[in-house]
């Protein structure tokens, strides 16, 4: 379906990340957000709580992030679209709802402005240290979706996908911002809501007393029904049976856990984005995401400058990842230079897929700044060689 | 031959309150003679003498025996974290405003790991109906001790007696700024389910408090017999005192509980407050979310 108009503001703006990703939320058709002031992701909510009220939606500001993410999903149940905005400490707290709504199947977005780590970090400089958390921050095995935007431009289109991704999969959908896309501005479009596409919340038509919440009768999704529609349903963090009753067995645990990995790494083709340029015949190829991949491009074109055939793939989707693209990549060229704002987590992912037919060179950054492109420069050139 | 004047002998009989009962999760898990059962029969009865549309009944509950309630209620139940039942709540009351969002779960759950909350959502007076089931101690995982242990009972991690100071919970929801507070005993069914269905016709953070007996763990820890034991002790020492201060209903070990309607004073609620607010500094440029909730959604 098409967008509702209330939440779109139309238009050519110039807006930083952070407000461009509240515009991308509203326009998605989200009315419930909760959360709790933390730099440098603030103004994501500061943004909605100025204009929810016009909207019909609704901002509270929660005691915590335990709490935040825990009104996300009890609102994500009542059908409408949810989010909650953090950064890593907050991230850290969000992991134990998260997994509640991993669990239960629960649509809704989380946004982490990722700032330097570990802990209280550098609370107002630049990080990319939480890639690996957002895939397994919660304990348990389960599958999420992870994006990550590269602009202002990018932090409205993509969380509209954010959205749109959390409802085609009931999970929550992680949105890795960083401080340096949160707080850059530039120029942001945002199109006529008809121009648009929203994923809405598909709600069973099955009466309610044919209705199992966890009963899958097609591909690997149970329909959803909402609270206060008659359908009396339970739904539990416990292991349980397609009646959303607490089975605590071999056999249902192996259904349950099944299902929810499977429903994205079955998918991950349909699921994976990426943008690459002169791979083909490339002899390194340099994989970045966010931030860091603007900063990248700069030591690819110097790299090809000083006559180096060098390609370019950025991840737009981190979760899954391209594994099958990368491994593909890795027979045709000789190396990887893969720089992101930590010490080394999507690099050992491209090392992975690699599975040793490519040589992997990370170019860490613990954080506080972005690359200096020489420096990536530098590593593409002892790559080449 | 004896012939029975009774016409349901020999027949099955329906639980009373099995319309509002998972009767294929029956048995429950709970003990012989723990209290959790009880207070569910009292919410149901309440629940159906109110005559609320039950289809617009959520129940939240987190983690522990008490826990357990939302999975035993025909209602749409969530099962959530341990501590996050009032959170969760929120985001249904909240995302759907039309509905009577009801949070049962334990002691340890509410006020131990989930105590910030608590005090959250009575400060801001949201629209929660909070009943907790108070057993004195962590039953669940086996006896620990909890913020409401009495000073000087035992329990399995604190072997030689408690030595903090407990919570006083209706004065904890009082000063936090709930508009209902009552506390009862399961031997008190007819005064809980007439305290729960008043509150169900109110609105705002109102708070119930049942103290209810675990013969396994902590009348066992304590050498205080079973549950019929909690029952006789509850007839015979309880004291009713309507409108008490609640500074004054702090439990001792083995003292007097001290029970009654304390506070029962209605006041603008968070989405009265909210409404309330934007109106005046909107105008009509204020859209609240309608009563069925701010959902994009097709069939």
């Amino acid at each position: 379906m098409k967008a509702d108009p209330a939440g779109v503001l139309t238009g050519s703006h110039y807006l930083d990340g952070d407000f461009a990703c509240g515009e991308g939320a509203m326009a998605a058709g989200c009315r419930f957000v909760a959360g709790y002031p933390i730099t440098p992701s603030t103004e994501v909510v500061e943004r909605i709580s100025r204009r929810f009220p016009t909207l019909g939606g609704t901002f509270i500001q929660m005691e915590d992030e335990l709490a935040s993410m825990a009104a996300v999903v009890g609102a994500a149940w009542t059908g409408s679209k949810t989010m909650t905005v953090t950064s890593g400490p907050g991230f850290s707290l969000m992991m134990e709802n998260i997994g509640l709504a991993a669990m239960m199947e629960t649509p809704c977005v989380v946004v982490n402005v990722q700032r330097g780590g570990p802990s209280t970090g550098l609370p107002t400089m630049v990080g990319q240290g939480d890639v690996m958390q957002a895939r397994w921050g919660s304990h348990g095995d389960y599958e999420v979706i992870a994006l990550s935007p590269q602009s202002p431009q990018e932090a409205f289109d993509l969380t509209i996908d954010a959205f749109n991704l959390a409802e085609i999969y009931r999970v929550p959908v992680m949105f890795l911002m960083d401080e340096c896309v949160g707080h850059m501005t530039e120029k942001v479009v945002i199109p006529e809501a008809e121009a648009i596409e929203i994923e809405p919340r598909r709600l069973t038509e099955k009466s309610p007393e044919s209705f199992d919440p966890y009963q899958v009768e097609e591909g690997q999704l149970p329909e959803f029904a909402r609270a206060g529609d008659g359908y009396r349903f339970h739904t539990t963090g416990l292991t349980h049976d397609e009646h959303g009753y607490p089975e605590m067995s071999v056999e249902c645990q192996e259904v349950n856990v099944s299902r929810l990995v499977g429903k994205i790494r079955d998918n991950a083709d349909s699921i994976v984005r990426f943008e690459e340029e002169g791979v083909e015949d490339a002899d390194v190829v340099v994989v970045s995401y966010g931030i860091t991949a603007r900063v990248a491009r700069l030591a690819v074109e110097e790299a090809r400058s000083q006559g180096l055939k060098v390609g370019f793939l950025r991840l737009v989707v981190i979760w899954p990842f391209p594994e099958k693209r990368i491994r593909e990549l890795a027979g045709s060229v000789g190396a990887f230079v893969v720089p992101e704002i930590n010490y080394g987590q999507i690099a050992l992912e491209v090392e992975r897929a690699a599975a040793g037919q490519a040589v992997t060179w990370p170019v860490h950054h613990a954080g506080g700044a972005v690359h200096s492109p020489d420096a990536i420069t530098e590593i593409i050139i002892k790559a080449a060689v | 031959m004896t012939v029975s004047t009774n016409p349901t002998v020999g027949q099955e009989m329906e639980h009373p309150s099995a319309p509002l009962l998972r009767m294929e999760r029956i048995p429950h898990v709970w003990c012989p003679s723990c209290g959790i059962g009880t207070v569910v029969k009292c919410y149901a009865t309440a629940l159906e003498r109110s005559g609320v549309d039950l289809d617009k009944v959520s129940v939240v509950s987190g983690i522990g025996c008490s826990g357990r309630v939302a999975g035993y209620l025909k209602l749409d139940g969530f099962h959530t974290t341990h501590g996050r039942a009032i959170p969760f709540a929120t985001g249904l009351k909240l995302g759907r405003p039309e509905l009577l969002v009801t949070v049962i779960s334990g002691d340890g759950d509410l006020v131990g790991i989930g105590g910030n909350h608590f005090i959250h959502a009575a400060r801001r007076n949201l629209d929660l109906l909070v009943i907790l089931i108070n057993n004195f101690i962590y039953g669940m995982t086996g006896g620990q001790n909890a913020p409401t242990t009495p000073l000087g009972a035992k329990s399995s991690t604190m072997p030689f007696g408690n030595f903090e100071t407990p919570f006083n919970l209706p004065h904890l929801a009082a000063s936090s700024g709930a508009s209902y507070v009552a506390r009862w005993t399961c031997l008190h069914i007819r005064r809980l389910t007439w305290s729960i269905e008043e509150a169900i016709g109110k609105r705002g953070f109102r708070f119930i408090e049942a103290v209810a007996p675990c013969p396994t763990l902590y009348a066992r820890l304590n050498k205080l017999g079973s549950g019929l034991d909690a029952m006789r002790f509850y007839h015979d020492t309880a004291e009713i005192r309507n409108g008490a201060d609640t500074r004054e209903v702090d439990v001792s070990f083995q003292s007097p509980i001290i029970c009654g309607k304390f506070v029962d004073e209605e006041r603008p609620t968070f989405l009265d407050l909210m409404h309330d607010h934007y109106s005046n500094r909107l105008g009509d440029g204020y859209v609240p979310m309608p009563p069925e909730g701010g959902m994009l959604h097709e069939r």
